[in-house]
């Protein structure tokens, strides 16, 4: 099996190094076909695994293929492990990126228009975009098949590297390198946490990898430290909020969400991928991964939770007001991820990965109808332009619907099973601050319908695009296109009926994810829902449901019924409006507070220390100074014979007289 | 005292080196000029098989021979093996540049090769006496050849001031010798190592012999304040000599130190210690920082040559093997960059012109990208960055130094290496930052010679690498 391991890593990275090198020799179609095939080769090769954990034929595996070095007895090693957790992510990622790569094919097809002429950077842009999509998939897998905490971080950094170059890819925008500039600095932040606490593990297990650590956790649970003078902080609390910082920074949790929403600057592709599959999962993935280590702090998972709804909530309000396309999925994308983090933070491990699961899906799907749209719009995104659009793009259309049910969980969609598992789970949880969360994700239940189907009303539905020029150019896009739709749609759709029993109330992840029994939420609700036949039938009971139908109304109600109430209501609510608009000013604060504040250290610094002290006085001073000895000295060198001798005269008569006092 | 023929064979080298010496000046007298290539063939088969006997008779253990004069041992004989290389490699670079001026003649091989002889003995020494005569054989041999260029006032001029100081220099160091002799009894390094514990420690005369041996030791070194007629004799005599004497000889004044010091005199390393911790640290301070305000390359290395003795003193204070064996990694790998560092000089000389100013080398990457690529691996080595093999040399100095606890005069060294990295780093900059001032195309050099240079340039790369292997050498001739 290790051979298959290696084969689904290795493969994207083989076509991501075929496309990116010789991308001029192979051409476009040489690109897209080996970086196709090695994702494609990965993803059978994860179902092929995915299958194996399912029939019971494989066993969990465990080992290093490579030790990289060891130092002082810390192993230093590449190694996978593979369980049933890992099967579920390497099967999401590899499918998900596979169906993106032929996407792309469509998408960027002519992507020479969105570069100026004669721009070196957009020769082969084609190909050299293949080749980032493939290294991206490379990096998560990395990531997610990993046994220890290096080959995380290897996997997190180059996560995080990938995406830096592929939302800045069209680097002649200055939107975009200002965008990935930012998802950078955001990143560094949230990794610096990160880091800080896979110090903290190696400091007090001495191992980096997964399985050592978590034997030797459960013996650190009532360690004390200090950090700051003598205040006492349990390690393990220390350790997990660190690890979340860096979670919150990968999976765009507030206040380090800012950077999703910008990344939208980059290709649509790659806003499925980031989106979906990739990147922003990361964090998620990892916080499920280290549950051995959340348990034991319901501190960190308080923190979590207080987090992972304040994002649910507030960022799904900002969706509300966006009118840029991308946009809005980006901030449901943020929405959701909350979600996800708030299932974390309730020790609902399970219900987290379940709905990045089923997330993906339906996020993929919706991002990549948007695209859809976008080419039929000839790359406007402005969804006030649009309108009508059912009539011209009918796959898109009912693939788009398809998602957005999902989304806002209309029941028997893959949507609706994560959803109510987690707000049910939140709502038997009893750590401090789940009751704050509880009221945050059921009213995220309402603001997601109101979102997800203005967008959709707004798109598809009305009077058609104003732009008579576009409405004449717009017809369905072409079938590399609408098939990734159609393959998305099916698991985006039937996905969670299936595998919610297993998932959720089976013994799936038995081994991979770990419980106390105080903290088993999932259990509680296992004991009055006993699997998808069930949770349908409670569907009239529960609050959720009528909060999805409440949102779908009023978004119908305000856009397609009255539609002048939409302006009427932004007057009556004008400073609401203008916080929401404005993302809640964290931007402009994070330009003020850190931005400004760090370039004024910074050219404090620059100014004063490097300039002034180290150039001035150091560097040149002491240049100087030794270039004006050196002139002086090598007057020393007369060239006089009698002057030499005398010299080495001297040089005795001090040796001897040294010898003789001493 | 009873002759046996098989006490000839350790010194089989030595032997057949001398007889070569011979026949080249034989030789030499029924040549026409035309036909001088023929010394010159000569010479450095005599090299190369001297190289190669050197190895066959060389074994792990150790033969003393000639009623305790004469020693063979792994480190004479890695020692030797090097020199004769070297010594063929600066052979090989002065071909081209000889016949230019016209001194292509056949005493440069035959003064040459006694040198190598001198040299030879020299590590083979197991007596004060032996070590005289290598020393003397070498100088004698040194001055004329600086000399060689006899039109040349400044050659001249440098061969005069450099016999004169050597003369003083021997004077000393013979009379430290006899000092010594005063005081053990002996001059048989092991006999000498053993009379010492029977004087009285602070016997003044033993002391003083020391200070004159070492002074000795120091002027063949080149190290302050006994380095003055190492600028004066590189800047003046003909490039070819320079390189010649900054490479090999540096090789048999290693030997020349551990013999006398280690091997004879290892009893009072107390006091020659403190008496190298001067010379070491005004080595690395002057050599240093009076090369920077230096105009000409070959004066420029003069004081770099200066600086890294300094170095090698630093291994050969600590005391310790591992102190032994740095000083002798940082020497053969001296020799080996200051032959390619005077190799380019000669490349870019020609007849009228010897490219020893640092202008000279303005651009030289636009005329040659090649050599100036070479010369950078050769400069970025003697500065010590790595992955070039000096900056591993400098490591394990300092290495060696700091095991012994004295931290202050490694911190020291690093300080003037960084002042040191600057007159280094300029020629690069020089060379590829700055427009040539003379656009006319090189002179072509042969074939050998610019293999010579290619395997010379990157053997400071390759050795960078994979330094184990010399070092492992190194640690084995000295165990």
């Amino acid at each position: 099996m290790e051979n298959i391991y290696l084969l689904i890593v290795l493969s994207p990275l083989v076509g991501a190094i075929i496309a990116g090198f010789w991308g001029g020799q192979i051409g476009r179609v040489g690109a897209h076909w080996v970086t196709s095939a090695g994702v494609g080769i990965a993803a059978v090769l994860s179902l092929f695994v995915l299958y194996g954990f399912i029939s019971g034929d494989n066993q969990v595996f465990n080992g290093s293929v490579y030790t990289w070095m060891v130092s002082d007895g810390l192993k230093m090693e590449v190694g996978f492990l593979v369980d049933h957790l890992t099967a579920v992510m390497i099967s999401v990622v590899s499918f998900v990126s596979f169906c993106i790569h032929i996407y792309t094919i469509g998408y960027m097809a002519d992507d020479e228009h969105n570069w100026p002429q004669e721009s070196l950077a957009g020769k082969n842009s084609y190909q050299r975009f293949f080749s980032y999509i493939s290294l991206f998939t490379f990096s998560m897998l990395m990531l997610v098949m990993s046994n220890n905490f290096l080959q995380l971080f290897f996997g997190w950094e180059a996560v995080g590297l990938v995406s830096y170059l592929l939302i800045g890819f069209w680097s002649v925008r200055p939107t975009a390198i200002l965008a990935n500039m930012k998802a950078f600095l955001v990143n560094r932040v949230g990794d610096f946490g990160f880091i800080l606490g896979i110090a903290a593990v190696v400091m007090y297990t001495n191992s980096l990898d997964y399985a050592e650590v978590f034997k030797a956790v459960p013996g650190l649970a009532d360690t004390q430290i200090q950090i700051f003078g003598d205040t006492n902080w349990s390690l393990m609390s220390v350790i997990g909020i660190l690890l979340f910082v860096g979670a919150m920074g990968k999976s765009a949790q507030v206040p380090l969400h800012v950077w999703l929403p910008d990344s939208m600057e980059g290709p649509t592709p790659i806003s499925a991928l980031i989106h979906a599959a990739t990147m922003v999962t990361a964090g998620v993935f990892m916080v499920a991964r280290m549950s051995p280590i959340y348990e034991l702090s319901e501190t960190a998972l308080s923190f979590i939770l207080v987090i992972g709804a304040t994002t649910a909530m507030f960022t799904g309000l900002i969706g509300i007001v966006q009118n840029d396309i991308k946009r809005v999925v980006a901030y449901s994308t943020l929405s959701q991820l909350g979600y996800m983090m708030v299932a974390l933070g309730a020790s609902a491990y399970a219900a987290g990965i379940f709905h990045l699961m089923t997330h993906a899906f339906f996020k993929a799907l919706l991002f990549l109808a948007a695209g859809s749209v976008i080419i039929g719009m000839h790359h406007k995104q402005d969804i006030r332009d649009m309108g009508g659009i059912r009539k011209y793009m009918p796959k898109t259309y009912w693939t788009a619907l398809l998602g957005s049910l999902a989304l806002i969980g209309f029941p028997g969609f893959s949507g609706f099973f994560s959803k109510d598992a987690i707000i049910e789970a939140v709502h038997h949880s009893t750590i401090a601050g789940s009751d704050y969360a509880y009221a945050m994700v059921l009213a995220g239940v309402f603001v997601t319908a109101l979102y997800s189907f203005r967008m959709f009303f707004l798109v598809f539905h009305g009077e058609g695009p104003r732009d008579e020029h576009a409405r004449e150019h717009l017809h369905e896009s072409p079938k590399v296109v609408t098939i990734p739709l159609v393959l998305l749609a099916i698991p985006s759709v039937c996905i969670g009926y299936f595998t919610v029993d297993a998932m959720l109330f089976g013994d799936w992840f038995a081994g991979a994810l770990h419980v106390l029994p105080q903290h088993d939420t999932l259990g509680e609700l296992g004991k009055s829902v006993h699997g998808a036949n069930s949770m349908l039938g409670h569907v009239f009971l529960s609050p959720p449901f009528y909060l999805a139908m409440a949102g779908l109304f009023v978004a119908w109600f305000i856009y397609m019924k009255q539609p002048s109430l939409a302006e009427k209501i932004k007057g009556l609510f004008a400073p609401i409006y203008t916080l929401l608009d404005k993302k809640y000013f964290f931007d402009e604060i994070y330009q003020a507070v850190f931005a400004g504040g760090s370039r004024g250290i910074g050219s404090f610094f620059w100014n004063k220390g490097d300039r002034k002290l180290i150039d001035e006085i150091i560097i040149n001073g002491s240049a100087n100074n030794v270039g004006r000895f050196a002139g002086l000295v090598r007057n020393i060198q007369t060239g006089y014979l009698f002057h030499y001798a005398f010299a080495m005269i001297l040089g005795l008569l001090f040796l001897l007289t040294w010898f003789v006092i001493f | 005292m009873q002759f046996e023929m098989s006490s000839l064979i350790p010194v089989l080298p030595e032997v057949f080196l001398l007889t070569m010496a011979c026949v080249v000046l034989v030789v030499d007298l029924f040549l026409k000029d035309e036909q001088r290539i023929v010394s010159y063939a000569l010479a450095q088969i005599a090299l190369l098989l001297a190289a190669g006997l050197t190895v066959a008779v060389g074994s792990a253990e150790t033969q003393i021979i000639f009623d305790n004069h004469v020693i063979r041992d792994p480190m004479s004989d890695l020692l030797k093996t090097t020199i004769c290389l070297v010594s063929a490699g600066a052979f090989l670079y002065a071909k081209d540049y000889l016949r230019d001026r016209d001194l292509f003649k056949g005493e440069y091989y035959a003064l040459g090769l006694f040198a190598v002889l001198g040299m030879m003995v020299m590590v083979s020494a197991n007596s004060f006496l032996t070590i005289y005569l290598g020393l003397e054989l070498l100088s004698l041999s040194l001055y004329a050849m600086v000399a060689f260029n006899r039109d040349s006032k400044a050659g001249s001029e440098a061969a005069m001031k450099y016999f004169v100081l050597g003369a003083i220099a021997s004077g000393m160091l013979l009379y430290g010798i006899s000092m010594i002799y005063g005081a053990t009894g002996s001059i048989v390094f092991q006999e000498v190592a053993n009379g010492i514990p029977n004087t009285d420690m602070n016997d003044m005369v033993l002391v003083f012999g020391l200070v004159f041996v070492v002074i000795g030791l120091s002027f063949k070194l080149g190290a302050v304040p006994f380095h003055m007629w190492v600028p004066d004799v590189y800047h003046g005599a003909p490039t070819s000599v320079t390189m010649f004497i900054g490479s090999a000889p540096k090789l048999a004044a290693f030997a020349l130190a551990m013999r006398m010091l280690v091997d004879g005199l290892g009893a009072l390393h107390a006091d020659w210690q403190q008496m190298l911790v001067i010379m070491s640290v005004l080595s690395l301070a002057t050599g240093n920082v009076i090369a920077i305000a230096q105009t000409n390359i070959k004066r420029m290395l003069a004081y770099s040559t200066i600086s890294h003795v300094g170095f090698i003193l630093l291994g050969i204070l600590a005391g310790t093997q591992e102190g032994y064996t740095a000083a002798m990694f940082y020497t053969i790998v001296y020799s080996i960059m200051a032959l390619g560092g005077f190799g380019i000089v000669i490349m870019l000389s020609r007849r009228g012109f010897e490219a020893d100013q640092l202008d000279d080398y303005k651009g030289l990457h636009d005329r040659s990208p090649w050599y100036a690529a070479m010369m950078m691996l050769l400069m970025f080595s003697m500065a010590g960055v790595p992955p070039t093999v000096g900056f591993f040399a400098k490591l394990f100095v300092l290495d060696a130094v700091i095991r012994v606890d004295m931290v202050w005069i490694a911190l020291f060294g690093v300080f003037f290496s960084i002042i040191g990295a600057f007159y280094y780093i300029r020629i690069v900059k020089i060379m590829y930052f700055d427009k040539p001032v003379d656009d006319a195309p090189l002179a072509p050099v042969g074939m050998d010679t610019q293999v010579l240079l290619t395997v010379n340039g990157l053997s400071m790369l390759g050795l960078g690498l994979f330094p184990a292997g010399l070092l492992t050498l190194c640690s084995a001739a000295l165990s």
